[in-house]
Formats: structure tokens, C-alpha cells, sequence
């Protein structure tokens, strides 16, 4: 059909000359500028749009907006695919290709479509109950026919090739909505100076009021107020954008669509922005939603909302219908049907009420209206689409159709129900829902949570003066709740005189029944996902009799429309089948998002390289320009190993380690938390948070130390120097720094407030290198330094201050090595400096660069516990460091440490391993077994860390083992599930060089 | 969530350590008592309505601070410094 059968000349407020061409199912068809993807389609003809979830059954475009159950289309291809997207919320842009999902081979023939043929075999919980068996496999195994049968658009797994970003916004008042009341508000707001956001999520404002006929009194106040806010400094407007979620405190989520209008573009562009607004009050202008009325066939293609019917011809100049039927127990379709009829369609109103509206059904009939009052539509036919209804009279005591109704032939049907405040922000978090027995919907309660107001029809008002002068007031109330006024002897401002209000009573209908009061079959209330109201009586009889059981058992308001147009009456029916009132009968929650929101905008930056801010080290250029290659750990980039011309790691880190325990190397270890504690008190304040003892520690001498966390379970480790009487530096793992510090903090802040420490972070303020291996004296002596390093000047756990090349630096004889070795602290400003200066003094003595891969290697080889065995789940004694515990004094975690099943002899504790044959590999996270026994369950224990040791010859490894120092003789099994080796070891003490620490102190 | 820090002003929850239960009680120092500490350590109230809780501001000046919030309605009602929160006497008792 071409574009002229149902675009009208001289209608709407799109850009007639502006034609825009796009595809749907690969046809070529043409728009115009301003179009929706839905109206379009209209425009095009096409009726059938999609098919359903679960019977895929034909279906049609049903409504303007955010509520569309139906069309549901995939958009572009591609990694801009774009599946699920309401056809009725994309504005059309050159080139836009759309096509039906959940249909094969076409959407005209869909083979699936036979699953409607046996749609009372597939009821509510039918897959569960057929599928699911005694056992979980026969759902395991039929599942990925179900779910392929049921389905909705495929994601794409391409990279989104587009950008998005989060930021941040703070208002005094946010203005949700942008149509009489919304406006109203936000100029009133903005003209008491109050800081203003005004949120609509349509490209333009004036929300309800565009769909009124083009050119009237109501577009020169839009543009007026819309002028005013322009102009207005403090107020910013962001349409294209949703608040999908409101959250604590005048929190809200908002996404932006800053180009989903223009796409494709050619190049990467910014797509969405995620706004995270506070707002100090909100006003939600939202409007109401139309909800239909319950029969059968209530679902075919050329089935619509009254208001969008006239939405889609006085906002986009397409007449959706030449025979039309409105359907309505209200007001408002009354002006559906006179514009319809107005546009040359052959109306037929059918109020189900006994008394039409007097004003509004002369306006109608004089614009050639045929309205039957106290009839209603029993039932719709047709087969891809609507062809004919059945209209009979209307029992509105016990809401049946009384036989024999007559067939009455029409293209078109709209449908009103009523209206349903949009209240979703509001109920988010937790505010109450109360029944309006007069208007049949839930509507705000007498008090609202803190900070909102509402305004408009989400108020309950449904003349345009109403909601004006409603916005008006909220507006002012909002901007002197946060201080501010209109300024004295301001003239009120012009409102919008429309009175378009409801002369009579709404007359709650949710479902027409037959004669004999029975439900209809094919008569859905949640259409997107095929809920039907024998789904909903069949849920009753099997016991989900609460709302929220309705809701999982069904899956009623669960698709991504989120049960715009069905919940209310979902409560209704289900309070008909229950005996009960619709409030009895109670609400689901509402949870974020009103609307689908991309995973893209969630992320917004935070993806590949950026989904976490990298911390680099002083010298990271330094390492760079030394041929380093980079590893992550943690928040860290660290330098992983210095490859030699066709080394890989494996041969790099071997050969650091190997040539290490010859001559000197060097290692970066700035990333280790560093903490400072001053104070009179901070022995004392050492002695409790470390288990070891602090009082005796002279100044100019450090201490190897481990705190436990207040259960027993060993918290971290490092070294403490006494710099002078009330100083000392603590280094903690770089794991555990922030935690640690958080902690310490907490210690003194709430439970020692009487100790005179002060810790401060420093682990930013000083970069270190740690200078291990034989050689190391001669190399450091060599530098420039007034820091004398001899044995007898600086013995081991010894610690100066003073001066190398220049730089000022804190030198520390300890070593992670097992050599001798030194670390040396300089502040971060100076560390590339301090590196430069050893690496040139390095030349002469065969200095070599350590990545963190080797050092890791030599701390296995020497058996220092580090992160993989300080798991939170050791103890001071599991780790075999149960001696350094002082029993002369009380720390933190020294009581229950010794419970009952920390003490026991079987916990798993700190040993080595080494390959009965010296060719074998030790994995890492090996499970160990007893030698002849296959591993059950998690076995003895496993395998924390594993390394090439260069001086046993093997590889070794380190590894927790259930009575672990009682085995060290004997041999395990190392079994690694993941290849399924079984490698047996020896236990050993984790000591694999140097157990007596001599070289350390040489 | 937006949390009034006594220090910074008002802050989003983002900036702050959430730490638990303010109202458990911590033995002294210099207690051995076993089931005390097991008390502290491991049982925690968890109350439907009003709750004092610790929270730390950690992007912030990085004080412990309470935090007497509605763990229903998510309402704020107090926030103080956590200073002593844990009560006097817990400091120097130098054996």
C-alpha cells in the first residue's frame, strides 16, 4: 500500500516535505521527517508488525509510547544491532532498517505460529510442569527448544562500536515530564530562581497536548512556556532523555539519547549520557497511561489505544483506520472519534455506559459520530488483522454482553479503558499506591515520600486547566521548599484556558464477558507476554492467590514493557476471581527501569582499558624505555619481566632469578602500602594491632610483623622501622594496603581514641626499589651516599636515613630475595631519578633488571608467605609463624584465635613440594592427595604457588596440606584436575635456600 | 544514597565503606574472654526499621562516622564522628 492511503495532507506536526526512506523486513518504504518507526509504518500500511512471544500470534502497533506491548522490532545490523526496541519510541532517520523478530520463515507465514493451535495446552507454568520431570534433566534438555521456540530479538555479541558517558547533575527542582503540567512547574519554578531541570523524554515538549490537532491555542502556549525556558538561565531542558529509576535521598538515574535519532552515523559517536541527578524536590509531571478493555481477540493487528489513534493522526498525519470502532467507559475517546471522523473516517462510538457525556457526544455526532451507548464490544475477528467486531448490548451489572450482539465490519478498533497515573518513580522505593474508587486507578496518596510532589493527570487531573494550574502550584510549593519565591507583586501566569475535562463519570469496565459471564478465549491482558485472562483464572484456581505469585507464576507485567497497559487490570481480574477490592487484592513492587535502558549507557566509559583507573609506579617510564613488559595485578600495572632478544617469560623470569643469587638486581616496588604512625603512643599502638612485640624496638632498626583480623585469621604482613622515638614507617602488602588502613583508622578512631597515634597514608608519597644479590654492597657503595652500608653500620633489619645521588632516601636492610638486600624509599617525585642513578651505577657491576615474575619465583624459593597463602582463611600457626606471637602482651585477634578448630592438628598448613622427578611441573592450584589415592572433594589441600626453582633444579611449589609439618619426609600426589595429571612430590619445609637466613645478614 | 558527613557536607554513598553494626559492644583490650569476642566479632543485630551502622568516608576526609538510618525506608536520621562510639575506656590500659 502506498503512503497516501492513510498519510493525510494538512495534519500533524511532521515535515511533510522532508521525506525519509527506510527499510522494514528488507522493503524499501518512505517517512517523513518526525515520524516514529511506528507511524511510518502506518503511514506504509502495514498493519502486522511482529509476532507474539509465546503463540506467536500476529500482531499490530497498539499504542504511541513507552507502553507499546507489541512492536517490538530489531533495529539496524551489526554491532549496532538493536533488538526489542518499541516501534513506537524510535524516530525515523535516513537509513533506517528494521525487521520482525520471534518469526520464521516470515512474519506473514510464521511456522511457530501452530504453538496458537494448542494455546490451551500451553498455559500459565504449562513448560514447568510438562518439562521440568522428577528430575532437572529433562528441562535441561528441552529447555533450548523452549526457549528458541519463545523468544524474543537476538543481542548482538559485536563490540558496540559507539560511546556513552556518565555524569553527574544536581538541580534544587527536577521537573519529570514535559507536557501541561511539567511545563507549567518548570517555568514557575525557574521563575521563583530556583535551579530548574526539566526532564522529557520525547524529542519535544508539550507531552499530552501534541496530540491534539495541530496549529490551536494550545501550540502558541507551548512555545511560549518553551521560549520562557530557553531564555531562562537557570534551567536546563533535556529532552530525548528518561528518568528510568529514582532512588534514595533525591537520587535518580536518567539516560540521554543524544543520537539514537541520527543513526547509523559514519563514524563512532557519543550515543547516550547517563545523568545520576539529585535533585532536592521532584515533581512528577508524567502524565497518565491509557489502559485497554479485556475480550476476545483483543490482540490483533489494527487493535489501538483510543489516544494513540489520535496521537497517530494529529501528530503524525496518518489516519490509522476508515472504519473505526472506538470502544470506551470514559470521556476521552469521545475526542478520538471526533477527530477520526473529522479526518473522513466512518466512526462508530460504543460507550458502555447507559448515558453518553451530553457536550462531548453532540461534538461527536456532529462530526459524524454514530455512538451507541450501553453497548460494548464482545469480541474482535480477523486473521491478521482486525476485520470485523461483534458489538452488543452491555450488562454493566455483571459486565456481560448480552446475545445476540451484531458484526459490524472496521479496519480499526481503539480501545479506553481509563487511565493509569504514571507513577512507576514514585513507587520505586516504597511509596504506598492508593485505590481511586472514582477514577478506578491508583493515584498518589494523601502523603508522598519526602521530596516529590506530583502534578497533572499523574495526579488524577484530566481537564488541561487542571493540570496547568496543578503544575502552577507545584512548582511554586517545589521552589520554596528549597528557599526560594516568586518576587512580591508578581502577576500570576498565564494558564492554559482549555476545558476539555470529563463531564461524566468513568464506569470501570476491565473485561467483557459473554452471556453466560464466562471469559472469552484469546483475551489477553498482558500481550507481550501472551497472558490471557484464563492464565490468570487458572493461576487462581492453582493457588497464586497474591499478587506477587500471579505476577512469577504467569509472568504477567514481566516482559520488557513491563506491564504498562496490563497490571491494573491484571489486579482487577485477579480481585474479581478472589472476592475481593482491588486494594485487598494489593500491588507488585515496582523496581528501575521504567524503561529498557542500555547496558552501554550503564557502563558508560568504564570499558576495556578504562573499566578501572590504572595505577602506575614512578617509574613506569622508566621501565618502558628498558624493554619491560607490563602485568596487572590488582589496581597496579607493575613490570612483569625484561625479555633478552627471543626470551619469553618463562625463559625471562628463570634467568632473572638464576643470574639474581650471583650478582645484584633490582625491582620496583613502590606499589607496597606505606603507612605512617606518629605519635607518644604508637608502640603501644604497634603492639596491639601487630602480634609480635614493639616496646623493645630501638630507633634506626625495623621489624617483620603480621596482624591478625579480630577473628584470629592472619590480616596482613610487612615491616615496621622506628625512624625516631614517636615515628615509624609500617609498609603493608600491596593487596592489603587500603583495607589496613581503613582499619588502623578505625581502631583509633572509635575504640583507642585515647592513644595519642596519628596514622597517615604514604604509600603515594614514596616511590622504593628493593636492591637484592651477593654483589649489592659493592653496587650501592658506588653511588654517591652519605648512607655508609657495611655490615657493621647497617646490619640486617637495620634502617637509615639520608642521601644517594643527590635524592633524599630511607634505606632498610631487608630482603624478600633471601639475599643480601636493601630497600630504598625515596619520595615519588625522585623515583625515576633514584632509578636512573642505580641503573648507571649498575653498568659496572652486571646490575640486573628484576620483574615481579622472579621476585615471585625467589620468594617461593625462599618459602615467604605472601598473598595466595595469607587467604583470610590461615592462621599465624598454619603459616607456621606461630612463634612470633607474643604471649606478654593482648592484640588484635589473639582471643579467637584460639578457638577450637583454629588449634586443631589437621588444618591445612605452609609446606613445599618438589616433583619426585625432577622433569615433572607442579601447577598452581593443584589439588594434593595422598599418594595413592585419587582426590576426593578438595583433598588434602593445594597448591598456592609454584615457580622454576634455578637452584633445586625443578620446579617447586608452595602449598597449604591438611597436618601438613607432620608429612614434610613424606611424598603426595599434586593433582591437577584441569589436565589431568597426577604428579607425586615431596613434602619439604617451604625453606628451599638459605633456611638458616645467613645470606640475608652476610 | 546521600549521606550528610559531618566533615564534608553532603556526600553520595559512592564516597563511603559501609562497616557494620554500630552497636555491638567491644570488649576491652585486654579481655580473654572467648564468648565476649565471638559476640562482638560474629553476631550482628539486623533490624527491619532503624539501624545505627558504621560507614567510613573513604574518598573523603576518611573519618568513621555513625549513620542512624531506616533500613526500610532508607531515611537518614543522624550521622555523627564515630569517635568513642565504642565507649570510653577502650584506649590505654597499659597492663
Amino acid at each position: 500500500m502506498a503512503d497516501a492511503s492513510t498519510r493525510l495532507g494538512g495534519y500533524g506536526r511532521i515535515d511533510h516535505g522532508k521525506p525519509v526512506s527506510f527499510t522494514f523486513n528488507g522493503r524499501k518504504m518512505t517517512g517523513r521527517a518526525g515520524d516514529t518507526l511506528a507511524s511510518a509504518l502506518l503511514a506504509n500500511g502495514i498493519r502486522l508488525v511482529a509476532r507474539s512471544f509465546k503463540y506467536h500470534r500476529p500482531r499490530g502497533i497498539y499504542a504511541m509510547g513507552v507502553d507499546e506491548p507489541n512492536a517490538l522490532v530489531t533495529l539496524n545490523t551489526g554491532a549496532r544491532t538493536e533488538p526489542n526496541t518499541q516501534a513506537t519510541t524510535v524516530y525515523l532517520y535516513e537509513g533506517l532498517s528494521a525487521r520482525s523478530q520471534n518469526c520464521w520463515p516470515s512474519l506473514g507465514f510464521d511456522a511457530m505460529s501452530i504453538n496458537d493451535k494448542f494455546s490451551r495446552f500451553l498455559a500459565a507454568g504449562f513448560y514447568y510442569k510438562t518439562f521440568m520431570g522428577p528430575t532437572r534433566k529433562s528441562w535441561m534438555f528441552y529447555e533450548h527448544f523452549i526457549r528458541k521456540a519463545a523468544g524474543m530479538g537476538e543481542a548482538t555479541t559485536l563490540d558496540d562500536p559507539d560511546f556513552y558517558e556518565k555524569v553527574h547533575g544536581f538541580c534544587d527542582v527536577m521537573v519529570v515530564g514535559g507536557g501541561p503540567a511539567g511545563l507549567s512547574a518548570a517555568v514557575n519554578a525557574a521563575r521563583a530562581g530556583a535551579c530548574v531541570v526539566l526532564v522529557e523524554q520525547s524529542p519535544d515538549l508539550g507531552g499530552g497536548l501534541l496530540n491534539m490537532p495541530a496549529g490551536g491555542k494550545a501550540d502558541r502556549w507551548i512555545a511560549k512556556q518553551v521560549a520562557f525556558l530557553r531564555e531562562a538561565q537557570n534551567v536546563r531542558i533535556l529532552n530525548r532523555c528518561s528518568v528510568f529509576g529514582s532512588y534514595d535521598h533525591g537520587s535518580f538515574g536518567l539516560v540521554e539519547r543524544l543520537q539514537d535519532h541520527v543513526f547509523p552515523p559514519q563514524k563512532a559517536v557519543l550515543r547516550q549520557r547517563m545523568w545520576t541527578m539529585r535533585a532536592r524536590r521532584t515533581i512528577l509531571a508524567t502524565g497518565a497511561l491509557e489502559r485497554p478493555i479485556v475480550f476476545g481477540g483483543n490482540d490483533l493487528p489494527g487493535v489501538m489505544l483510543a489516544s494513540a489513534a489520535r496521537g497517530y493522526l494529529n501528530h503524525f498525519s496518518v489516519l490509522a483506520g476508515r472504519k473505526v470502532v472506538v470502544f470506551t467507559n470514559n470521556d476521552s475517546a469521545y475526542l478520538t472519534a471526533s477527530d477520526m471522523a473529522q479526518a473522513g473516517a466512518a466512526v462508530t462510538l460504543v460507550d458502555a455506559r447507559p448515558i453518553s457525556p451530553s457536550v462531548a457526544c453532540a461534538r461527536a455526532e456532529k462530526s459524524g459520530v454514530t455512538v451507541r451507548s450501553g453497548h460494548a464490544v464482545a469480541q474482535a475477528s480477523g486473521r491478521k488483522r482486525i476485520t470485523s467486531v461483534k458489538i452488543a448490548q452491555f450488562d454493566c451489572e455483571n459486565g456481560t454482553a448480552r446475545d445476540p450482539g451484531k458484526v459490524m465490519q472496521c479496519d480499526l478498533l481503539c480501545l479506553s479503558g481509563g487511565w493509569n497515573p504514571t507513577l512507576h518513580l514514585l513507587w520505586q522505593h516504597g511509596g504506598k499506591p492508593v485505590f481511586d474508587d472514582a477514577l478506578a486507578t491508583f493515584v498518589p496518596g494523601a502523603t508522598i515520600e519526602d521530596g516529590f510532589s506530583v502534578a497533572g493527570s499523574a495526579n488524577g487531573r484530566y481537564s488541561t486547566l487542571d493540570c496547568v494550574l496543578d503544575g502552577q502550584a507545584k512548582g511554586l510549593e517545589a521552589a520554596q521548599a528549597c528557599g526560594f519565591d516568586l518576587p512580591d507583586g508578581s502577576d500570576d501566569y498565564p494558564a492554559l484556558d482549555l476545558t476539555d475535562g470529563w463531564e461524566t463519570q468513568l464506569l470501570p469496565v476491565w473485561e467483557v464477558c459473554d452471556s453466560a459471564g464466562k471469559s472469552q478465549k484469546k483475551a489477553f491482558v498482558d500481550l507481550q507476554h501472551d497472558v490471557s485472562v484464563s492464565d490468570l483464572a487458572l493461576a487462581h484456581r492453582e493457588g497464586y492467590v497474591s499478587a506477587e505469585h500471579l505476577k512469577r507464576y504467569t509472568t504477567l507485567g514481566m516482559a520488557s514493557d513491563q506491564g504498562k497497559t496490563a497490571n491494573v487490570i491484571a489486579l482487577a481480574l485477579l480481585a474479581k476471581h478472589r472476592g475481593q477490592t482491588i486494594p485487598e487484592v494489593g500491588f507488585t513492587t515496582f523496581r528501575p527501569p521504567f524503561t529498557p535502558v542500555a547496558v552501554g549507557a550503564l557502563a558508560g566509559h568504564e570499558t576495556g582499558p578504562n573499566i578501572e583507573p590504572r595505577r602506575h609506579t614512578p617509574m613506569r617510564q622508566w621501565h618502558l624505555d628498558n624493554g619491560a613488559k607490563f602485568i596487572e595485578t590488582g589496581i597496579w600495572d607493575r613490570a612483569w619481566y625484561y625479555p633478552k632478544p627471543g626470551e619469553d617469560i618463562e625463559a625471562a623470569y628463570i634467568r632473572e632469578a638464576r643470574e639474581l643469587r650471583k650478582s645484584v638486581g633490582v625491582v620496583d616496588v613502590s606499589t607496597l602500602g606505606k603507612i605512617d604512625v606518629q605519635g607518644p603512643d604508637a608502640a603501644e599502638f604497634l603492639n596491639r594491632v601487630y602480634v609480635n612485640g614493639w616496646s623493645k624496638l630501638p630507633v634506626g632498626k625495623a621489624r617483620y610483623g603480621v596482624m591478625l583480623r579480630e577473628d584470629g585469621m592472619v590480616f596482613d604482613d610487612g615491616t615496621t622501622t622506628r625512624l625516631s622515638e614517636h615515628h615509624y614507617f609500617m609498609t603493608v602488602t600491596t593487596a592489603g594496603a587500603g583495607a589496613v588502613m581503613s582499619y588502623l583508622e578505625f581502631l583509633l578512631q572509635t575504640c583507642w581514641s585515647d592513644l595519642k597515634v596519628e596514622v597517615t597514608s604514604a604509600t603515594d608519597q614514596w616511590a622504593a626499589v628493593a636492591v637484592s644479590g651477593p654483589k649489592t654492597r659493592d653496587l650501592l657503595s658506588s653511588i654517591d651516599s652519605d648512607i655508609d652500608f657495611s655490615n657493621e653500620a647497617l646490619p640486617f633489619m637495620g634502617a637509615a636515613e639520608g642521601t644517594m645521588a643527590g635524592l633524599p632516601v630511607r634505606a632498610i636492610r631487608i630482603t624478600f630475595t633471601g639475599e643480601l638486600g636493601y630497600e630504598i624509599y625515596t619520595p615519588a617525585g625522585f623515583g625515576e631519578a633514584l632509578q636512573e642513578a642505580i641503573a648507571a651505577a649498575g653498568s659496572a657491576h652486571d646490575l640486573l633488571m628484576l620483574g615481579i615474575e622472579a621476585f615471585g619465583a625467589l620468594r617461593v624459593e625462599k618459602g615467604h608467605v605472601a598473598g595466595s597463602e595469607i587467604t583470610g582463611r590461615t592462621t599465624l600457626d598454619d603459616l607456621g609463624l606461630a612463634r612470633m606471637g607474643s604471649t606478654n602482651k593482648h592484640h588484635i585477634g589473639q582471643v579467637l584465635a584460639r578457638r577450637e578448630a583454629l588449634t586443631s592438628s589437621d588444618r591445612q598448613q605452609f609446606v613445599g613440594l618438589r616433583p619426585v622427578d625432577p622433569k615433572a611441573v607442579i601447577k598452581g592450584g593443584s589439588i594434593l592427595s595422598e599418594p595413592d589415592e585419587t582426590p576426593k572433594g578438595h583433598g588434602l589441600g593445594y597448591v598456592t604457588a609454584m615457580a622454576f626453582s634455578p637452584v633445586v633444579g625443578s620446579t617447586i611449589g608452595l602449598g597449604l596440606l591438611s597436618g601438613g609439618r607432620a608429612r614434610i619426609g613424606s611424598t603426595v600426589n599434586v593433582v591437577d584436575t584441569v589436565d589431568d595429571t597426577i604428579i607425586p612430590a615431596h613434602v619439604t619445609t617451604p625453606h628451599f635456600y638459605d633456611p638458616e637466613g645467613e645470606k640475608a645478614r652476610a | 544514597m546521600r549521606i550528610e558527613c559531618p566533615c564534608c557536607g553532603l556526600r553520595d554513598h559512592r564516597e563511603f565503606d559501609y562497616g557494620g553494626d554500630a552497636l555491638r559492644q567491644r570488649p576491652a583490650h585486654n579481655d580473654t574472654d572467648i564468648d565476649r569476642w565471638s559476640d562482638y566479632v560474629f553476631m550482628r543485630r539486623n533490624p527491619s526499621g532503624l539501624h545505627r551502622e558504621f560507614w567510613q568516608h573513604i574518598y573523603g576526609c576518611r573519618q568513621w562516622i555513625v549513620v542512624s538510618r531506616d533500613t526500610v525506608s532508607h531515611q537518614i536520621l543522624s550521622v555523627c564522628l564515630a569517635s568513642g562510639a565504642h565507649g570510653a575506656g577502650q584506649g590505654l590500659e597499659r597492663a
